[in-house]
C-alpha cells in the first residue's frame, strides 16, 4: 500500500541578500509503501534534511509532487492548503527533528501529552501514556515535571522523541534523532521505531550512524551529487 | 499559490478581500486579504507602520476601510461588516469578537473594578442578573489565569500583566467566535510573557478559539501561530505556515526580518 509518491520534486533557495540561488536537490523521484523505512544518504549539504522539510513542507518546492495518500484520500503536500497541511500534521505525519522546540513554563509531560490531547484524548490518559514514553526514553522522573528549557541536549532530545513518537502516525520523518543520545535511550528509540514500522508506519530517515538503524532500513537513497547516474539506480524512479 | 483545501471541509470563520485605507496621503492598507479557519490562529508581522494594527483594528470595525468587504461566517452575521452600522457594530464587538490592547488603557476602565470591567461586557449583551454576572466574570477571569481574590481591584492597581489577563477576561467573557490580539504582551517583562503565552495557548487548545495575533516578537508570533501573514507598508509581502515562513521565507524583505531575529 503506497504512504507517498514523490514526484520530480526539485528545491533551492533564492538569496535575496545576496542576489543568489541555490540548488539543494533537483528532480528526485522515489515512491514508499507502508511499513518500510527508506535511508536518506549523502554527504553534508547534499540536501537529505531540506529533502525531509520539503516532504513536510517547512520549505517549499520550485516544482513535483509530493502524493501523499491520506485517509481522506490522495493530496500533494507541495501545493496543499496550509490548513489541511496543519490538520495532516496532527494526525497522519509526523516530524522527529534533533531538537526541542521547549515553551516557556510548559513542564515535560504537558508537552508530551499534548499531542494526544490534540487529539482528542482525555487530559488523565494523554499524562499517564507522556510519563510511560518519558520513562521509556530514560528521563528521569525527578524531571517529568519540570521545564525542559534548562536540560541538557541529550534529555531534551527524550523529550522531543516521547513527544514526537507518542502518537503512531501514517508517515514519520526522522532527522537525525540519535545525534545527542545515549546508547540506552538508542536502543528505546529503535525498539519504538520498529514498532511503529510493524504498525505499519512508513519512515524517510536521516542519520549520521545509520548502523544504529541498521535492522529496519528496507532501501536508501543517495542524495549525493552525481553520487551515480540516475539511470543506474534502481531506487530512484525516473 | 495553493490548492483550496480537500480535507478540511469547515468554512472559513473570517474572509477578509481587498481591504485598502488611506490616511491622507498615507495609504496605511493597500488591497489586505485574509482567510482564518475556525480554531485557527494567524499571525501578522511587519515592522512599525506596516498597517498590520491598522488591518486588526478593521477587524474589530474601529476602522471603516475606503474598500474592500469582511465577512464572518456565523449564524445571524450577514453582508459585509464595513457597511453596517454603529448599533450594529457595537453589538457584533460586544458579543462575537474580543480584542486585548497592547495599551490596557484602551480596553479596559483603570478606576472600576476588574471584576466590574468584565462584567460590563455581559451587561452589553443583556445580561442583568448580578449572580450570573459575578459568576461568569469570575469564570473568565479563572480562565485568564488571573488570581480570583484580586478581583475587585481595579486595573490601575494592578500590574502590567494582571492587566493583561483582565483584557483577556473581559474578550472572552462572552466566548467570541474571534479574538483579537494587538501585541498582547509587548512591554511586558519576559517571565511575565511567558504566562500570558501558556495561558493563550491554553484558551486556544481547550476552547479552540480562532484567533488573529498582531506582534513584532518574531517568537511570540511563531509560538502561537498556525499560519502567518507578513506585512509591509500596508501590503501582505508573504503567508503561509509558520514553520515555512520562518525557515524557508520567500520574499526578500521576510528574509531580511528572520535573519534580524537574535
Amino acid at each position: 500500500m503506497t504512504v507517498l509518491d514523490v514526484r520530480s520534486l526539485t528545491k533551492g533557495f533564492t538569496m535575496h541578500h545576496l542576489g543568489t540561488q541555490m540548488g539543494a536537490f533537483d528532480d528526485i523521484s522515489f515512491s514508499l509503501n507502508a511499513g518500510e523505512f527508506l535511508l536518506l544518504k549523502g554527504r553534508n549539504g547534499a540536501g537529505k534534511s531540506t529533502l525531509l522539510r520539503t516532504l513536510y513542507r517547512s520549505y517549499l518546492s520550485q516544482s513535483g509532487e509530493v502524493l501523499f495518500h491520506s485517509q481522506h484520500g490522495v493530496i500533494d503536500l507541495a501545493r496543499a492548503a496550509d490548513v489541511d497541511v496543519t490538520y495532516l500534521r496532527r494526525t497522519e505525519i509526523g516530524f522527529v527533528t534533533q531538537f526541542l522546540t521547549a515553551r516557556p513554563r510548559v513542564s515535560a509531560e504537558a508537552l508530551v501529552a499534548e499531542p494526544l490531547r490534540l487529539a482528542g484524548q482525555t487530559a488523565e490518559v494523554a499524562l499517564e501514556q507522556a510519563r510511560h514514553w518519558l520513562g521509556a526514553f530514560g528521563v528521569k522522573q525527578e524531571l517529568w515535571a519540570a521545564y525542559p528549557t534548562t536540560f541538557s541536549g541529550g534529555e531534551q532530545q527524550k523529550v522531543n522523541l516521547a513527544r514526537t513518537l507518542i502518537l503512531p502516525q501514517k508517515l514519520l520523518l526522522l532527522d537525525e534523532p540519535t545525534a545527542s543520545l545515549d546508547v540506552a535511550a538508542r536502543a528505546a528509540l529503535v525498539k519504538r521505531l520498529a514498532e511503529l514500522k510493524a504498525q505499519g508506519t512508513a519512515m524517510i530517515g536521516v542519520f549520521h550512524h545509520p548502523g544504529d538503524v541498521a535492522e529496519l532500513i528496507d532501501r536508501e537513497i543517495d542524495l549525493t551529487p552525481d553520487a551515480k547516474p540516475k539511470e543506474d539506480r534502481e531506487d530512484v524512479a525516473i | 499559490m495553493m490548492d483550496a483545501p480537500k480535507i478540511v471541509t469547515t468554512r472559513p470563520l473570517l474572509i477578509a478581500r481587498n481591504v485598502s485605507k488611506a490616511y491622507g496621503d498615507v495609504q496605511a492598507l493597500s488591497d489586505v486579504s485574509a482567510t482564518v479557519y475556525p480554531g485557527e490562529v494567524l499571525g501578522i508581522v511587519g515592522e512599525s507602520g506596516s498597517g498590520k494594527s491598522t488591518f486588526l483594528r478593521s477587524l474589530n470595525l474601529e476602522e471603516t476601510p475606503d474598500t474592500g468587504s469582511y465577512t464572518l461566517d456565523l449564524p445571524d452575521v450577514q453582508g459585509n461588516l464595513f457597511d453596517l452600522d454603529r448599533y450594529a457594530r457595537r453589538m457584533l464587538c460586544a458579543t462575537k469578537i474580543g480584542i486585548v490592547y497592547q495599551n490596557p488603557h484602551l480596553g479596559l476602565l483603570m478606576k472600576h473594578s476588574s471584576s466590574g470591567n468584565v462584567a460590563e461586557r455581559l451587561l452589553v449583551a443583556g445580561e442583568r442578573r448580578f449572580s450570573v454576572l459575578r459568576d461568569k466574570a469570575r469564570d473568565a477571569l479563572d480562565a485568564s489565569e488571573f488570581p480570583l481574590e484580586r478581583m475587585d481591584a481595579p486595573p490601575i492597581e494592578l500590574s502590567g500583566g494582571m492587566q493583561q489577563r483582565v483584557q483577556l477576561a473581559k474578550a472572552i467573557a462572552l466566548e467570541p467566535a474571534l479574538l483579537l490580539l494587538d501585541e498582547p504582551t509587548t512591554g511586558l517583562d519576559v517571565s511575565v510573557q511567558a504566562l500570558v503565552l501558556d495561558t493563550l495557548k491554553k484558551l486556544q487548545q481547550e476552547r479552540k478559539i480562532t484567533m488573529v495575533i498582531v506582534s513584532h516578537d518574531l517568537g511570540v508570533i511563531r509560538t502561537l501561530s498556525d499560519r502567518v501573514m507578513v506585512m509591509r507598508r500596508g501590503k501582505v509581502v508573504e503567508q503561509g505556515l509558520a514553520d515555512q515562513v520562518f525557515q524557508d521565507p520567500q520574499h526578500a524583505y521576510t528574509q531580511q526580518l528572520v535573519h534580524a531575529k537574535l
